[in-house]
């Protein structure tokens, strides 16, 4: 299941739809993407929730790259008001935001993952193919809070749910090797399971995320206490 | 300067009184977003449509019901000994006029002439009412109603000339403002004349004392615009300036720290090395001051105090970043207080970011930090060319001493993966001390 990513090269590129309040940094994803590589497509832009809103439902992108923080809501809101009509688009969150109540609002809200915008464009277009693909993209730094807020530790969360509010052992190391910066072809090859078994642990991982009780946001604070 | 508690508590009684007097079912929306813009917690006065002070449409946007419902109510009470007038006198005293900027709803002629006639109507009944109980004599409450009046003038004349003031227009607003104070102060004065004059036989003595107290008194009520205004003007200028100030420490923030690094990445701009060195060094500089625990986000990261574990990583990531020109990324996992051992920790981890940056020749080091209830798990981890450890030389004493020295000393141990063009990770395991109780 691993091969076809270079035996298909006729696959249609991604179509990207960008939603960020600057203008700059929009312009600069765009040129980066499109120097880049061929297979991802910038189709449209947003500069706000509205017409981020409008324009997801006009063109219809495979992948939608939100931006964590704008006025009016920011990404989350976008979410919200979006993903029921276009239930087929992908969101990516993409964000320089360092909090981890911002980063698991938008997971929770619905994005297929988080980047951070210091990330290099061939990653970006990497994590664009691979969100676009039905797998979810975890940033180190979203591998950690996510760990963080799973960790059993004195005032956490009660258990509700253990189907979805504890990560299974392995689903714990792939987010651990992530964490350390491990690419998923080395997960995969330091736990010797295949590179499409990471995907489903990963993706596992992102729907517990999503769906846990144990994730309130409320409680996130009080979670993040001393061990 | 207004806040919530203190309004509320003086309008106790007619808030009250209002909720029972209008069934909430058919309360007509009087536009009540155009205070709610501006600033819900204010009370002000309406600036257009009003037909005394603005006291009533005001109150009306502050509880979101129709102005005619608070006239009623304020005409009503009047009744009550004049508490209605008492009420609606305070209230004018204490709210501020509406900001120029606010427009307010449009009035129709037909709501104008209803608003006077409910004046009308709130005088009538106060005198009636106060007549009949005979709590008052008709002819004091005469005096008072002739003073009120002046007094009435005298406001409504120096909210006119605030209104000019913010408008820009001359003070002073022409001859005919000076005759309404005028006139208003005559009839203060002579309402406490009558006052006086009805005010049964007193001795020679005793009127002078009463006399003066009038005085006084007339002179309390006549200044009471221009005094309000002043303490109002000067909360409004404390609050400019606290403003003011806010943003020169923003903009010297901005040009201590960003414009500078802007001006130097101008001039850098042919060694893309330096250049993101000094662009990673500011946006770390900057974030923190943005979102750090003594930055201008507040403590939005807790537990990142300085010392914890965490905070250690942070610095000792950014320390590095700045002085090698590369990227750390460092993710930490739990935190927890920096004792003697977790110091020697994050100072070993410092020694393996510096030796990948130094070796590993790559532009990005992974550092991985996990706290468990019994110990510290530190990964540090390039891409880069890796090495042969039994071909380390002896007179290399990075390795040996900064981070295996450290670690076994405070009884950790580290373990290392590396192999020429594999990259290299360093794992540091450090027990943590027992829980002190």
């Amino acid at each position: 299941m691993t091969e076809p990513e270079q035996a298909a090269p006729a696959k249609p590129p991604v179509r990207v739809y960008l939603v960020d309040d600057h203008s700059m940094f929009r312009a600069g994803v765009r040129a980066e993407l499109d120097t880049v590589t061929d297979a991802v497509e910038v189709v449209g832009e947003a500069g706000s929730v509205g017409e981020a809103v409008a324009g997801i439902a006009h063109h219809r992108p495979d992948v939608v790259l939100l931006d964590v923080h704008m006025p009016d809501g920011g990404g989350a809101e976008v979410l919200r008001r979006a993903r029921k009509a276009n239930p087929e688009v992908v969101f990516l969150a993409l964000s320089v935001s360092d909090a981890a109540e911002d980063v698991i609002a938008v997971i929770r809200a619905g994005a297929r993952g988080y980047v951070t915008k210091t990330i290099s464009s061939t990653e970006l277009a990497t994590a664009v193919q691979r969100v676009r693909d039905g797998d979810a993209v975890f940033s180190p730094r979203l591998a950690g809070f996510v760990l963080d807020a799973f960790a059993d530790r004195p005032g956490a969360a009660p258990i509700n749910d253990p189907e979805l509010d504890l990560l299974t052992p392995r689903e714990r190391d792939v987010l651990r090797l992530l964490a350390r910066g491990y690419a998923y072809k080395e997960i995969a090859s330091e736990l010797f399971i295949s590179v499409k078994t990471v995907e489903t642990h990963v993706s596992s991982v992102l729907r517990k995320t999503q769906l846990s009780n144990r994730y309130e946001l409320s409680r996130w604070a009080s979670d993040r206490r001393l061990v | 300067m207004w806040r919530r508690g203190r309004c509320v508590s003086i309008l106790g009684v007619s808030t009250r009184l209002e909720e029972q007097t209008t069934p909430e079912a058919e309360i007509e929306r009087s536009a009540p977003d155009a205070v709610a813009v501006a600033d819900e917690v204010r009370f002000y006065r309406r600036r257009d449509g009003r037909a005394i002070a603005g006291v009533a449409g005001g109150m009306a946007d502050h509880l979101g019901v129709g102005v005619l419902w608070v006239r009623i109510t304020f005409a009503l009470l009047a009744a009550l000994g004049g508490a209605g007038i008492a009420a609606y006198g305070l209230l004018w005293v204490a709210g501020a006029q509406a900001p120029s900027d606010l427009q307010g709803p449009a009035v129709s002629s037909r709501e104008r002439q209803q608003a006077f006639g409910l004046v009308a109507v709130g005088a009538g009944l106060a005198v009636g009412a106060g007549t009949l109980s005979g709590m008052v004599s008709g002819w004091i409450a005469g005096g008072i109603g002739v003073a009120l009046a002046g007094a009435v003038l005298v406001w409504r004349e120096a909210d006119q000339a605030q209104r000019r003031r913010v408008t820009g227009a001359v003070l002073g607003g022409g001859r005919a403002g000076g005759v309404r104070v005028a006139a208003g102060a005559l009839l203060v004065v002579a309402g406490i004349v009558i006052f006086l004059l009805r005010s049964i036989g007193l001795d020679q003595f005793q009127f002078a004392l009463l006399a003066v107290l009038a005085a006084l008194a007339g002179v309390a009520v006549l200044t009471v615009p221009w005094w309000l205004r002043l303490v109002r003007d000067l909360g409004e200028e404390r609050r400019a300036r606290i403003r003011t100030e806010e943003r020169a420490e923003i903009a010297a923030h901005l040009h201590d720290s960003v414009l500078q690094t802007l001006a130097l990445i101008q001039k850098q701009s042919e060694a893309p090395r330096e250049v993101l060195r000094l662009a990673r060094g500011q946006e770390r500089q900057l974030r923190s001051w943005l979102y750090g625990p003594s930055g201008y986000g507040r403590s939005l990261h807790e537990g990142m105090d300085h010392g914890t574990l965490a905070a250690a990583f942070e610095r000792a990531a950014g320390e590095v970043e700045d002085s090698f020109a590369i990227k750390v990324q460092h993710v930490v996992v739990g935190d927890c207080e920096l004792d003697e051992r977790l110091v020697s920790t994050v100072l070993a981890a410092r020694e393996a970011m510096v030796n990948a940056a130094k070796h590993a020749g790559v532009g990005e080091v992974s550092v991985y930090a996990e706290v468990e209830p019994e110990k510290v798990t530190v990964f540090v981890r390039d891409r880069g060319r890796g090495f042969d450890p039994g071909a380390v030389p002896q007179d290399r004493h990075g390795l040996a001493d900064s981070i295996r020295g450290r670690m076994e000393r405070n009884g950790g141990e580290i373990r290392l993966r590396t192999a020429p063009g594999d990259g290299t990770e360093v794992q540091l395991d450090m027990p943590r001390a027992k829980v002190s109780p």
